[in-house]
């Protein structure tokens, strides 16, 4: 196969599959939560229920795409697509397995990082652009929210970086050729995995939509399908996190026996049912409560983990230096 | 965090925990016999009409969803000309079973009533009427009153006593 075709392959097998998932997520989440609270969920259309996602995407398409007259038009309008490019442009860097992967770039990790933060954007944006008090309050609690998270999730990562050292995710999952580095990391995965779900807006950390309060927050404007591309976004954000902890600390396609893309998809999945778990058990915690645990626990643990972690691999350096 | 991470446990088992949920057209949930759903009218043992169109279940009803009209039989029997549940008002209360003296009303274990047309929902006499006596058997109310109708005197129901003459002195 010519570089190019391949290539193409990647960029439009990705694309369509992380498409395809986010769709699907739709059914499994609601399947999961159902399980985990003693119901089906939905299990009438089709085989298991799956061609409710089919039925939704019909639905969601043939809704009446309404734009309140007191928006700011065009920003309204960008603000849905902000958020799910951004996440689709970070699925770019993840390496799938050695052969598959749209980019390998030798700044992936930061690559990631940057364009998690350009997604705040989508979300105060839209929060701004509606023009109602919910919204702007959902729009301006995820700013908060996401700017304090995005600071230890950066630093929790500069553990594996240190260890690895790379910031090309390809060099981090080959460094994890013989131990994950959820174990040398554990403190740093702990503190991603909860930044990762404060960063995908995802229950618990759900304060920017926050039905109880705030109606629907920041989307609670929105309708047809721009209110959709919000729920890929989110769904598309659950899977990129999957897969960044799956890459940066349980060995990305490393694994026995299976191949790499099975061992991949199952470290992913496993992690994509733990955040529709983790919505199916905890409660949302006050404003306070998730700023003051975000900058008074996690912030300094990261630090801390940061500042062990630098000490250990100088130490290491030196003894095989000498 | 701890009691965080014990959630999460103790939700995750109930993966393995019975579904609460009835899969409702295929298996259907026990209705206890006292259920009060959709509405009947019942016979005596003997095939005649209950209903003695006396009205008060009409009046019992709090939504107003009962009419009918009273008439009579050649033998003195009366019973409803027309007899009319409108079940889009019905609320289901049971009032209507326990105001009629006759058993005649009764209220049954089926809700499987739904409709495409409003219209529908209004039920006649002849929807309304079941072929047996529902919840009270054996119950024949003009044959234990001590009205007299045609084919039936003074004195002549069961459990009851020859009439007295008043004007007589003899014991």
């Amino acid at each position: 196969m010519s570089p190019l075709a391949h290539g193409l392959l990647n960029v439009f097998g990705v694309l369509v599959v992380a498409l395809s998932l986010a769709a699907g997520l739709i059914w499994l989440e609601r399947r999961l939560l159902a399980l985990w609270q003693d119901r089906y969920g939905p299990n009438r259309v089709g085989p298991f229920g799956l061609l409710q996602v089919l039925a939704d995407m019909i639905k969601i398409f043939t809704k009446e795409d309404w734009i309140p007259p007191f928006a700011d038009r065009p920003v309204f309008v960008i603000a849905p697509a902000v958020i799910a490019v951004t996440v689709l442009l970070s699925l770019a860097v993840v390496p799938v397995t050695p052969a598959i992967g749209v980019v390998s770039l030798n700044i992936g990790l930061l690559f990631f990082l940057a364009m998690s933060s350009l997604g705040v954007y989508g979300v105060v944006l839209a929060g701004w652009a509606s023009d109602s008090k919910y919204s702007l309050l959902g729009g301006l609690r995820a700013a908060a929210q996401m700017l304090s998270y995005e600071v230890f999730m950066g630093l929790s990562l500069m553990g594996v970086v240190l260890i690895a050292g790379s910031f090309d995710l390809r060099a981090i999952v080959a460094a994890q050729d013989r131990l994950w580095f959820v174990i040398p990391q554990f403190v740093g995965f702990a503190v991603f995995l909860i930044a990762g779900v404060a960063e995908t807006r995802r229950l618990p950390f759900d304060l920017p939509e926050a039905e109880s309060e705030l109606v629907a927050g920041f989307h609670s404007e929105y309708s047809g399908m721009k209110f959709g591309l919000f729920f890929v976004g989110e769904y598309l954000g659950v899977i990129l996190i999957s897969a960044m902890i799956t890459t940066l600390f349980l060995g990305g396609w490393h694994g026995p026996w299976l191949p790499p893309i099975v061992w991949f998809l199952i470290k992913t999945f496993a992690f994509i049912c733990f955040f529709i778990l983790l919505r199916a058990s905890l409660p949302r915690p006050r404003y306070d409560q998730l700023m003051a645990y975000g900058w008074k626990l996690l912030l300094p643990l990261s630090l801390l983990n940061l500042s062990v972690t630098a000490a250990v691999v100088i130490g290491i350096h030196q003894r095989r230096g000498h | 965090m701890l009691s965080q991470l014990r959630t999460l446990w103790l939700v995750f088992l109930h993966m393995f925990r019975r579904r609460v949920t009835v899969q409702y057209p295929e298996k259907k949930a026990y209705l206890p016999p006292r259920w009060r759903g959709r509405i009947i009218l019942s016979r005596d043992p003997d095939g005649g009409e209950r209903c003695v169109a006396c009205y008060l279940c009409a009046v019992a009803c709090p939504v107003d969803c009962i009419a009918l009209q009273a008439t009579e039989d050649e033998h003195g029997r009366r019973y409803p000309d027309f007899f009319r549940i409108n079940f889009s008002r019905c609320i289901f209360c049971g009032y209507c079973e326990e105001a009629c003296p006759t058993y005649a009303i009764q209220l049954t274990p089926d809700y499987e009533m739904g409709e495409y047309h409003r219209k529908s929902l209004v039920y006649e006499k002849e929807d309304l009427l079941i072929s047996g006596p529902g919840k009270y058997p054996g119950y024949n109310f003009y044959r234990v009153a001590g009205l007299a109708i045609g084919g039936k005197d003074k004195g002549e129901a069961e459990n009851e006593r020859p009439p007295v003459d008043v004007r007589t002195l003899l014991p």
